[in-house]
């Protein structure tokens, strides 16, 4: 049995430890916001927070989750509140909008580390994160934006 | 035109009658919009097949063509919610299934492609919202006793001339009453409120909270999820298995050979996963054992030094050739490039005695369905696709074969109960319907005052068409016209010029990816027409310009993109600006990229992009498009190839196949023409610029010129 704290809710999983976080996820707990793209951390698609770091759920055992606190794009607010979700939608960031989750899910990580990145700051943190629709130019303006409005109070 | 005639006024003839058909039953994760569409369709007003409008005042377009990024869930509900005056706060949007009556208007089948959306959807979708917004008018009318003329409308609300109100919710079950109207006037287009403004996204909400739902998604009662073990090389088949270990892996229901290969059916995607990658297959290979792309290339070399099938002829190229006073000669080479988009293939089906329902990101509905019930052995209106949500398609999810729907079907006849397939990374990446390979060898010559002479474009590829239902385009001219689009139609004023097409037959699947011919003809011919300004001693740019004087609308983005970069200004050391300018799918793009290259890798900085594509709906989504556009083009440039050895594809996964980063992402800046010509594409025609641009640009950065993608500058001349 592996206990999880997914987005604050307590879950007992019957199933083998060696199995990516990603799919106990997706499958066992039906949070399918987080994506798989291609299973070998080359493209983050599936990044979700651990204890507020970054992890790529498709490699990480859902052991190594086992009594942590994981947060995925579900837990990120109930009602997009949250500065990067308003940030996105003022930009109109997503295009067929895969990839979104986890971009958004990395870009929270950085912003808390870094309230303030760079443009250089930025693509150092979020170059793990692959986007086929081209969307990078309005990822980097939706993060400067969610930092400004964090820097005037909005952070939760 | 006449099709589209003939469709305008036969969508004006469904009635209510219709909704009862229009939505069945079906259960997602989450709260979904089609079963929130349900609930509310009991008194809802639908006057024909593509809005409803319910008490609550929700507008609800009914959008016939697939949301894969392009932003088609947005820009068709604005044409029809311009005409309509909607509130469009309360619009929203939901995929249609599978009907004749959302046949695309010019293809005559329910797809999505070719950047033809937009402008095929520019008056169907507004003639079905002011026919809607008539017979609301209509009811008002009946209800105060009033002469329709004397009402306006405006957000929803219908007014008289005392300034009573009615809002479309209040009089929906009115409105469902009234007679569709026989003619409708349509907006001068002076008077858009919607159309022309950078409306946002209707879609976004739903993509930044992980509650959109993509076919990888979908989860039925019951269902299983299965992963395909997929011949290694195209054509082989399955010789024999052994599944001794793997049927008594965790989770395991089923293993099973279906024509692509053997199916492992598990409880979960991982569970399979898991015990495919541990199944033995033994493949009969086939013939495409010890293919080779690197041989492959040497034929295409041999082929192009003969003359190919004629595609168009000007003049006399050879007499051209022959007295000329400077001449040129380059080989263009590109290579096979998978879609690689980023929610891999997947399929769900849920297969009856009597019928078939499918969940998939499809761009193909019609296509599917027909390809479905063959091999179901049903009649099509017995099989039923919702469309979800694509994690994009660039053209991949239209394939002629439905290969990744059939497939599913295939494991539904073995499963017995509902089954989605999920293709890997690797599976998809391997799964083959690739752009092709082309080489394109282009000789050129000039005058003793630099003026081109002559042009001949010889291209050695395999068709897109070759062996498919769209064969019979084929037939009309001879020739795959996709395999030449971009170079046939050379806007370039050169007295002499011949363009010949080599068709190659390689057995290794290929299809249309994202602006198809394009990808190709536009690298070649905007790199040569820089080659032979060079030769000429002339600005690139100023040597363009008297060749486009009869293409006022190349000359315009050609002229736009140069006055917006900044040409001939001073860019910092060491960096070169690169120009192209190209027409695909009815818009004119042209590109300004800056780069600097060090250490043998190309860094891009800026790419400046002028586009117009006539009238247009939403700016905002337009500059999305010219951004990602660039995005793709600029990935094939710079990393993007797949190769064969032994028949065995060389590329699994994003480390082999790269695409360009956020840190390798240029500054990106997009202006549209003002325009009132008819409507053009906008998710293609980003893409062929971007190539032809950065290698311009790094040839003035170092002198050195790119005749082969993807770019290695080792291997440039």
């Amino acid at each position: 049995m592996i206990s999880l704290i997914v987005n604050k809710k307590k879950y007992e999983i019957d199933v083998s430890p060696d199995t990516p976080l990603l799919w106990v996820i997706r499958e066992n707990l039906g949070l399918t916001g987080t994506k798989y793209g291609c299973g070998m951390a080359q493209c983050g698609a599936c990044t979700v927070h651990i204890n507020g770091g970054a992890v790529r759920s498709c490699v990480a055992p859902v052991s190594r989750a086992d009594g942590q606190e994981v947060t995925t794009i579900e837990g990120l607010s109930s009602d997009l509140s949250h500065p990067l979700q308003k940030a996105w939608i003022a930009e109109d960031v997503p295009q067929c909008g895969y990839c979104q989750s986890g971009q958004i899910m990395a870009a929270a990580v950085l912003l808390r580390e870094n309230p303030r990145p760079t443009d250089e700051d930025i693509d150092r943190a979020m170059a793990g994160n692959l986007c086929r629709c081209g969307t990078y130019p309005r990822i980097r303006k939706a993060i400067h934006r969610a930092a400004r409005m964090i820097a005037k109070g909005g952070a939760k | 035109m006449s099709a589209l005639e003939m469709k305008r006024r036969d969508f004006l003839r469904f009635s209510l009658a219709a909704s009862g058909g229009l939505l069945i039953g079906f259960y997602l994760p989450g709260k979904s919009k089609l079963a929130l569409a349900q609930d509310q369709s009991s008194n809802a007003f639908m006057p024909n097949a593509f809005v409803r409008i319910g008490t609550d005042e929700r507008v609800t377009v009914i959008v016939n063509h697939s949301e894969m990024g392009q932003g088609v869930y947005t820009a068709l509900p604005m044409l029809l919610a311009e005409e309509l005056d909607a509130d469009w706060k309360k619009v929203g949007f939901e995929p249609a299934p599978v009907d004749a009556k959302y046949n695309h208007p010019v293809f005559g089948i329910q797809a999505t492609g070719g950047s033809t959306s937009v402008w095929s959807s520019f008056e169907q979708l507004r003639q079905a919202g002011a026919a809607a917004r008539a017979m609301l008018i209509a009811a008002a009318a009946q209800r105060w006793g009033v002469k329709p003329a004397t009402l306006r409308t405006a957000s929803g609300t219908v007014f008289d001339q005392q300034n009573r109100r009615l809002t479309y919710g209040q009089l929906a079950e009115d409105a469902a009453k009234m007679t569709p109207p026989a003619k409708v006037t349509l907006k001068d287009p002076k008077t858009f409120k919607l159309i022309g403004k950078p409306v946002k996204r209707l879609d976004t909400a739903e993509k930044v909270n992980g509650k959109a739902v993509f076919g990888i998604d979908v989860k039925l009662p019951q269902m299983l999820t299965a992963v395909v073990a997929r011949a290694p090389i195209f054509g082989a088949k399955v010789k024999s298995f052994d599944d001794s270990r793997t049927r008594t892996m965790p989770g395991v229901h089923k293993i099973v050979e279906v024509p692509s290969g053997v199916a492992v059916i598990a409880d979960t995607f991982w569970h399979a996963k898991v015990a495919r990658d541990a199944l033995r297959v033994d493949w009969d290979e086939g013939t495409m054992h010890a293919f080779r792309t690197d041989q492959m290339m040497k034929q295409y070399r041999e082929m192009a030094k003969s003359p190919g099938k004629s595609v168009r002829r000007e003049g006399d190229p050879d007499a051209g050739f022959a007295g000329a006073a400077r001449k040129i000669e380059a080989v263009y080479e590109f290579p096979y490039l998978a879609h690689a988009m980023m929610e891999p293939l997947n399929c769900a089906v849920d297969l009856r005695a009597d019928s078939c329902e499918i969940w998939t990101g499809t761009q193909f509905q019609t296509v599917d369905r027909a390809n479905a019930a063959k091999v179901v052995g049903l009649p099509d209106e017995k099989v039923q696709i919702q469309t979800t949500f694509l994690g994009g398609g660039f053209g991949r999810r239209a394939n002629p074969h439905s290969d990744f729907v059939v497939d599913a079907i295939q494991v539904a006849k073995a499963a017995g109960v509902p089954v989605k397939v999920v293709w890997t990374r690797e599976d998809d990446m391997q799964g083959g319907w690739y752009r092709p390979a082309f080489l394109h060898a282009i000789a050129g010559s000039l005058d003793a005052s630099g003026n081109p002479v002559s042009w001949r474009s010889r291209l050695v590829g395999q068709s897109i068409f070759a062996g498919t239902l769209f064969e019979s385009m084929m037939k009309e001219k001879g020739y795959d016209p996709a395999s030449v689009e971009g170079v046939e139609d050379l806007p370039y004023a050169i007295p002499n010029l011949a363009v010949e097409y080599h068709q190659a037959e390689v057995n290794v699947p290929v299809q249309w990816w994202r602006s198809v011919g394009h990808t190709h003809t536009a690298f070649a011919t905007e790199c040569f027409i820089d080659e032979l300004a060079a030769l000429a001693r002339k600005d690139p740019y100023q040597f363009r310009r008297p060749l486009l004087l009869k293409h006022p609308r190349h000359l315009r983005v050609l002229d736009l993109a140069a006055q917006k970069a900044g040409w001939g200004k001073p860019l910092p050391k060491g960096w070169g600006r690169g120009i192209a300018v190209h027409f695909s799918f009815e818009s004119y793009n042209a590109q300004v990229a800056e780069v600097s290259v060090r250490d043998g890798r190309v860094m891009l900085h800026r790419i400046v992009s002028a586009m117009d594509c006539g009238r247009y709906v939403n700016p905002g989504i337009i500059a999305a498009q010219m951004e990602g556009g660039a995005v793709f083009g600029a990935s094939a440039a710079l990393f993007q190839e797949l190769t064969f050895e032994n028949g065995r594809l060389q590329q699994t996964n994003f480390h082999s196949f790269p695409m360009l980063r956020i840190n390798e992402c240029p500054k990106i800046e997009t202006h549209i023409v003002q325009s009132n010509e008819k409507p053009g594409g906008i998710g293609e025609p980003g893409v062929p610029c971007a190539a032809p641009a950065i290698a311009n640009a790094i040839f003035a950065a170092t002198g050195k010129r790119i005749r082969k993608l993807p770019i290695r500058i080792k291997e440039a001349v």
